[in-house]
């Protein structure tokens, strides 16, 4: 079985992100980069179903400007077998990147098609779910166990009532959720042999896709800054802090 | 954080992608399997013996050793062992890499100077991380006079008959085989063999050293040495000619000394400046007070000229002329960095750093080690003048 893994270049998640002094956009300059966590959570699965058996090739694709081939290579690090890089200019909204992703399905035939439920810049949440409506596969959203069962795939999802399984024909569409596995960390040798492994590059052009764009970032700000507590200097001051000034008891 | 760990790290232009994921890698790995542990291991004195394959398998014990022996050294350089040495300092439990690592001080006597026979029966167990190896030059009488050593090996028939002892030995109550200095000949460095001494051998004993100022998880030794017989395989180089082995060795021990250094001078610093942000007196934050914003600025610059410093040496050994004077001096003013950020961040933090848990309290008691052991700062001003010809 084929596996196809999205990967996106994001913030990483230690960084503490800034807004630009001009609010046009979160400022990028010299912040390190990382692969999204929900993407290597989906990396990992890809790499335990090869390492079961199950899968037969691993296969990271990245959209993006030429940067985001780091986040292939660390993919490459931590196991897929080689990778693909739709070269874009900047930042592409979902259904591109959905569109475009449907390019490289109809390439490559993957069986399974493993995404991240949402990357942490833009916290979309809807590339996975626009992948599986194009491609007109069957999807599993926010997956916390895949269970491959001979041309089904079984996947219980983390929905708000608690765990949903739904089984699903293969080719599918996963999007992982934060407790479906705990991804690795690569070995030097590992990353030393991740740079010689195969990355082809395309263009949406290539994949017969138009970039198209149907958002504007209007503006970006940071959250408001929360005021200092105070300490109260007994229950009955509490009190009449809760029903006088913050109104949650009458 | 305005100045932390990271952030307080000059650019390296030298460093390429590869470099970058190593640490961010290595990184996890210290995250996960080593910080949550470290300060338990440390008072415990000891670190867990499962640690060594786990290294090995993420790719530090390999790093940079040939790749016949399982080790891992194309497309590797100094940058990489330049990250290792920072990121393993960053843990701020100094026992754990000088443990952990001990066989890069051990191995490469083997390695460089061995016999094809020792290189292939030694080397890739202690890559591998299944088995230990140290290295035994100070002695009860003296560690910085190298050349007056009193530990002997004679030759009778196809072995050497050793007696003696060693002292100071990181990772010898472990070690299956400590790379030892011995005397072969007559007095002086001239007379000085290396000679491999597997600890199994018959007459060799062993006391663990009682209660160090600070790397309390790194195990420290008294070697003895019985009429220990060892085959004259074991030997490494040439026979008298040992004294050249040792003083080859020393340039990578210094180099990894000195990274170490420059990177928990750093902790200090992130630590203090953390600290300075939060904590309030007279009505404003310490990190408000002149006096304080000057100690954050003295740490800085002079972590700043490490750097710089390190970075060069390391383009001299990449470029294949190093200078042995100017890598001694280099751990001189890593010793005296980190004990100034030692120092200044332990004033920062006040009374709170004199307690035991924090990483700069730790520092604090393990600047001295660092500035004694690997050749202490004296003679490394001594070397450098003599290198330098004056
Ligand atoms: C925790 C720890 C781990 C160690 N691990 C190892 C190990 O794994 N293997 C190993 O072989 N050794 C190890 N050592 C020993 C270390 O290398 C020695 O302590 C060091 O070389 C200094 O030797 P010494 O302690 O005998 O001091 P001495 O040589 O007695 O020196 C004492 C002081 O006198 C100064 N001094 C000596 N000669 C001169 C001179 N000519 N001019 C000016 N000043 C001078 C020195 O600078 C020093 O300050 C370790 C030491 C420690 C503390
Ligand atoms: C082992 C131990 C025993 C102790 N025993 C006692 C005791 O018996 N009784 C008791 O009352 N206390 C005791 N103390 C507390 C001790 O007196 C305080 O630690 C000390 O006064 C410093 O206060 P602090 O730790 O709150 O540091 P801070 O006041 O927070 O100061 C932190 C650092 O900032 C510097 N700093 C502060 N303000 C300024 C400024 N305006 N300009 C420039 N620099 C500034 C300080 O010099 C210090 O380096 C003890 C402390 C220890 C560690």
């Amino acid at each position: 079985m084929k596996v196809l893994v999205a990967v996106k270049r994001v913030v990483d998640y230690n960084v503490k992100v800034r807004a630009k002094a001009d609010g046009s956009d979160v400022d990028l300059n010299n912040v390190k980069m990382a692969i999204n966590p929900f993407c290597e959570i989906a990396v990992e699965e890809a790499v335990r179903l090869k390492e079961a058996g199950t899968a037969t090739e691993v296969i990271a694709v990245s959209i993006g400007d030429k940067a985001c081939q780091e986040q292939i290579r660390t993919a490459l690090a931590l196991g897929a077998d080689r990778g693909i890089q739709v070269e874009t200019e900047s930042n592409v909204e979902p259904l591109v990147v959905a569109k475009l992703l449907k390019g490289v399905v109809d390439k490559e035939q993957p069986q399974l098609v493993i995404l991240g439920k949402q990357s942490i810049d833009g916290d979309n949440n809807q590339t996975g779910q626009m992948l599986g409506a194009l491609a007109n596969m069957p999807q599993g959203t926010f997956a916390s166990e895949v269970v491959v069962d001979g041309d089904k795939l079984n996947v219980t999802r983390e929905v708000d009532g608690g765990l949903q399984t739904v089984s699903l024909n293969l080719p599918a569409v996963v999007t992982t959720d934060l407790r479906l596995n705990e991804p690795r960390y690569a070995s030097l040798p590992n990353i030393m042999k991740a740079k010689k492994k195969q990355l082809d590059v395309y263009s949406p052009a290539d994949l017969g896709v138009e970039v198209t764009s149907h958002l504007t970032q209007v503006s970006v700000e940071p959250p408001a800054e929360r005021q200092a507590g105070i300490k109260v200097e007994d229950v009955d001051q509490l009190v009449d802090k809760l029903k006088n000034e913050a109104k949650v008891i009458s | 954080m305005s100045l932390d760990f990271d952030s307080a790290r000059m650019p390296n232009p030298n460093l390429r992608e590869e470099h970058h994921e190593w640490r961010t890698q290595l990184r996890r790995f210290i995250d996960s399997e080593i910080i949550p542990y470290a300060e338990d291991w440390d008072e415990a004195g000891h670190i867990p013996i499962e640690l060594w394959p786990k290294a090995a398998a993420v790719g530090l014990l390999g790093l940079g050793y040939p790749e016949q022996y399982g080790g891992i050294s194309e497309g590797i350089d100094s940058w990489h062992s330049w990250i290792a040495n920072e990121e393993l300092a960053r843990i701020g439990v100094g026992g754990i890499p000088a443990s952990l690592m001990v066989h890069g001080i051990g191995l490469p006597p083997v390695l460089n100077w061995g016999s094809d026979e020792l290189k292939e029966r030694i080397a890739p167990p202690v890559l591998a991380g299944e088995k230990h190896i140290a290295l035994g030059i100070t002695e009860p009488g003296g560690g910085s006079d190298v050349a007056q050593l009193a530990t002997t090996a004679v030759r009778d028939g196809d072995h050497y008959v050793v007696n003696g002892s060693k002292t100071f030995i990181t990772g010898g109550m472990r070690a299956n085989w400590v790379s030892t200095a011995v005397r072969t000949g007559g007095e002086g460095a001239g007379g000085v063999s290396m000679l491999l001494i597997p600890t199994d051998a018959e007459g060799f004993s062993r006391t663990q050293l009682d209660r160090k100022q600070g790397w309390w998880a790194s195990d420290t030794a008294t070697l003895y040495f019985d009429d220990v017989r060892v085959p004259v395989e074991n030997l490494i180089g040439e026979e008298n000619q040992g004294f050249l082995v040792i003083m080859t060795n020393f340039n990578g021990e210094r180099m990894a000394m000195a990274a170490a250094m420059e990177a928990l001078g750093r902790v200090c610093l992130e630590e203090a400046v953390e600290w300075a942000r939060e904590r309030k007196t007279f009505g404003k934050r310490l990190a408000d007070h002149q006096v304080i914003r000057h100690k954050i600025a003295q740490m800085k610059q002079r972590l700043n000229a490490t750097q710089a410093y390190i970075r060069v040496c390391f383009e001299t050994i990449e470029a294949g002329n190093p200078n042995p004077g100017d890598i001694a001096l280099l751990k001189v003013q890593a010793s005296e960095t980190m004990e100034f950020c030692a120092r200044e961040a332990m004033q920062i933090l006040g009374g709170i750093g004199y307690m035991r848990g924090s990483r700069v309290e730790r520092i604090y008691r393990e600047v001295r080690v660092n500035a004694i052991g690997g050749g202490s700062e004296e003679i490394m001003r001594d070397l450098a003048t003599r290198q330098y010809g004056v």
